[in-house]
């Protein structure tokens, strides 16, 4: 069964404690300027949103890479950054349509998330559960059951 | 090493700036934030200096814990001498420009003197420079955030500014940061706006690599989540209702101090309440709380952010006002609305919004406006005077007052001393209900005793988080005490004091004590420093920074006659509620409290404790 990272900007706190975890798993450090979730801030809606890439089945970062330095991990789906064969040509920035492939200056190469290999660093740091791992089929499944629960069946079930 | 290792100087004065190693020898004695930077202060001012003068420094301190993965490891505080007390100042702030400023690689940053014109200053990593502010002078917290943010064409800098207040000379003015985050207390606001420097910006990329073991480190950091996660007061109260979570239950208790202390149950505070903040307004459907927030690195969130009617009278003209910002919590709930018999929630949301835009301690400002209506209400006071009539409930009044205080204009300009000093010049100082010139916040010693000793003898006037005895005497954390006795309260006191200094400099904040005690503490941060940091070890930082902060007290001029309540709440019993009929006990406490802190019946510590403090 493949998962997905699956995000509820709902119950985003703004602790930043995601970006904190992909730092540190991917660089060994706390540097928020490293991470590859983002948590977006829109303070006049009070709203906190954490966003990073979503794993197109279509990837466009993939198909723009003139070097096919960008390859799909056949375990997790993720499409992960092959930082030998990247020459940090940018073009994948240019390509993704939602911003999260991004240059890596000291590197000279480009990062996106890479799913951890499957056990991903920020949803196990998320104390809120704004951000899950869950099957890919399944993804509106909360949502479902939350709808579900609304529903004003009750009554007429046990007549 | 939990220490970035490196300190800024900046020197207003010459515009110089520089960077120095931190002392490591002092990190092992006094740890970091609050601790190693009362330290630094203590070693290079005057106790005696004017604190508005350019000889005052100021300090901004991260502890070894500020900007890692620890729960709440977020926090900086500002160190200083403070302008409305004239002792010992530290306020502490969490939100994120703490843990970038740690990020950018500095533990500390030192300002001294005084700069000719306005000045930010800019940190980029290892490269700071002053900047020339006079465009942001005038500018409210709010604006100064945002036109450095765009001049510098960046939004992911963190902006520590003073507002209107600071400019002004208001003696309670605060640093705010990440615009609603507040180094709240003793009007350290004051003495960045006296040195002419209006913000410090810091873009941090360089992160914190110098964990001792990150292993244990990430190990130890989720065992202690765990432990906020899994506890009632940490897990479910604060995120839910935010500190707002008090204020039916203090009152209940009788010890909500109301009208200027001349009362302490409150008959509006149902209506200013966490409970009330979730409830739907019958004007537009909606509820005061928009959600709640977390700062920087926490597992709590017990953050507020609100938004208010757009047609309440108080902001339908102001649509500043009308978008999503930072909410009350109790203190500032308690200080606008009930020490001032204040009853409308909206109202005080935008008083506290207009506190966190041009930085002002809504503590003191609110038990300013308190005293100054008890004034009104005498006569003493007069319509004229102040410029709007001033009777107590009366949410106008506050409004209008906010205002002219945080612009520095007509009256506003004696509410922005205080009121140690106002109620002295009207003829009656006995109305002020401070400590060492600091109002005391939304406990009354009358109804939970232990408070008063906490507000007597604080270091930085009074004061609830130097040692907060509520959680022992209301919440039963880590035991629970009888709130209306004096009996066994110097030793609590001092306890909570000693361990408050430790998680005040360690980055961590102090609402993890709900549920962490220093045994939760002590492993984070000796994963993250070296030295054997033991539960033994943080005790005793804790009892070496009240001493110290002590001694540099005692040598600006501070005596054992400081460490006092006002006459109200020693003379005046409680009307009603479970402590009718009580005063504070604090002349039973104080010597008992003397003498648990090994100090003689003056007040001053004695030479074996200093010695065995290494002091």
């Amino acid at each position: 069964m493949q998962k997905s990272l699956h995000i509820d900007p709902n119950k985003c706190t703004g602790c930043l404690q995601c970006e904190m975890a992909c730092s540190y798993e991917n660089y060994g450090q706390f540097n928020l300027a490293k991470s590859r979730i983002k948590v977006f801030s829109f303070e006049d809606a009070g709203r906190k949103v954490p966003y990073t890439c979503t794993q197109c089945a279509e990837a466009w970062c993939m198909n723009a890479c003139p070097v096919e330095a960008i390859k799909i991990d056949a375990a997790t789906g993720a499409k992960v950054v092959l930082e030998s064969t990247c020459v940090g040509c940018k073009v994948c920035t240019i390509a993704c349509p939602f911003g999260t492939i991004n240059y890596v200056h000291d590197s000279g190469k480009v990062q996106k998330c890479d799913l951890c290999g499957g056990d991903p660093a920020c949803a196990a740091a998320c104390p809120t559960g704004a951000i899950s791992y869950v099957d890919a089929d399944w993804t509106g499944l909360e949502k479902m059951r939350q709808w579900a629960a609304k529903t004003d069946t009750q009554a007429n079930a046990g007549a | 090493m939990g220490w970035a290792r490196k300190i800024l100087r900046v020197d207003l004065t010459s515009g110089s700036v520089k960077s120095e190693p931190l002392n490591m020898e002092w990190a092992q004695q006094y740890l970091g934030q609050r601790g190693l930077a009362t330290k630094y202060l203590v070693e290079e001012i005057d106790p005696k200096v004017d604190p508005l003068s350019p000889a005052n420094k100021m300090i901004m301190a991260t502890g070894p814990l500020t900007g890692t993965a620890a729960s709440t490891g977020g926090r900086y505080s500002i160190i200083t001498k403070g302008p409305l007390t004239g002792a010992i100042a530290c306020s502490n702030s969490g939100g994120y420009f703490g843990a970038e400023l740690k990020m950018a690689g500095w533990d500390m940053v030192i300002f001294e003197g005084k700069s000719e014109k306005p000045v930010y200053l800019w940190i980029q990593d290892d490269v700071a420079e002053l900047r020339d502010a006079s465009h942001l002078w005038g500018k409210t917290t709010w604006e100064t955030e945002e036109l450095i943010k765009s001049s510098h064409q960046d939004p992911q800098i963190r902006v520590s500014s003073i507002g209107r207040a600071g400019e002004n000379g208001v003696l309670y003015a605060c640093v705010i940061n990440d615009l609603h985050r507040a180094a709240g207390r003793s009007g350290v606001g004051a003495v960045m706006g006296a040195k002419n420097l209006k913000a410090v910006a810091v873009r941090g990329t360089v992160g914190v690599s110098g964990i001792r073991d990150f292993k244990a480190f990430m190990a130890a950091t989720k065992a202690a989540k765990k432990v906020l996660a899994d506890n009632a007061v940490t897990g479910q109260g604060l995120p839910k209702y935010g500190t707002q979570v008090l204020m039916n239950v203090i009152n209940e208790m009788g010890a909500l101090p109301t009208r200027n202390a001349l009362d302490v149950q409150f008959e509006g505070a149902r209506k200013i309440s966490g409970e009330a903040m979730h409830e739907k307004r019958l004007t537009d459907g909606k509820a005061n709380l928009v959600t709640n927030n977390a700062c920087f690195g926490c597992t709590i969130a017990c953050g507020r952010i609100s938004q208010v009617d757009k047609t309440h009278w108080s902001v339908v003209n102001n649509p500043k006002y009308w978008g999503a910002s930072g909410g009350l919590e109790y203190e500032a709930a308690w200080a606008l609305g009930a020490a001032g018999g204040v009853d409308d929630l909206d109202a005080l949301t935008v008083a506290n919004m207009m506190c966190n835009e041009d930085g002002m301690d809504p503590i003191t400002f609110g038990a300013t406006v308190g005293a100054v209506m008890e004034l009104y209400t005498m006569g003493v006071l007069t319509k004229e005077q102040i410029g709007t009539a001033a009777p107590f409930g009366s949410a106008e009044a506050l409004l209008e007052i906010t205002r002219m205080t945080a612009e520095g204009r007509g009256f506003g300009k004696e509410l922005g001393l205080g009121s140690a000093r106002l109620t002295a010049k009207y003829g009656h100082p006995e109305l002020s209900m401070t400590v060492k010139s600091q109002e005391f916040p939304a406990y009354d010693p009358r109804g939970i005793q232990g408070m008063g000793l906490t507000y007597a003898t604080s270091n930085r006037g009074a004061c609830h988080l130097r040692s907060y005895t509520v959680a022992s005497e209301v919440l039963g954390i880590p035991i629970k005490t009888d709130p209306l006795v004096t009996e066994g309260k110097p030793a609590l006191v001092k306890a909570f004091q000693d361990a408050t200094g430790a998680f005040d400099s360690s980055g961590t904040c102090i609402f993890t004590t709900f549920a962490w005690s220093l045994a939760d503490l002590a492993p984070q941060l000796d994963a993250a420093c070296e030295g054997g940091w033991t539960v033994e070890r943080l005790a005793e930082l804790g009892e070496r920074i009240w001493n110290m902060e002590r001694q540099f007290n005692l040598a600006a001029g501070f005596t054992a006659k400081d460490d006092d309540l006002p006459m109200r709440l020693k003379t005046e019993a409680a009307k009603t509620g479970p402590a009718k009929g009580l005063v504070s006990g604090i002349d039973k406490m104080i010597p008992e409290y003397y003498q648990v802190r090994g100090w003689n019946t003056a007040g001053v510590p004695e030479k074996e404790t200093l010695e065995r403090l290494g002091l």
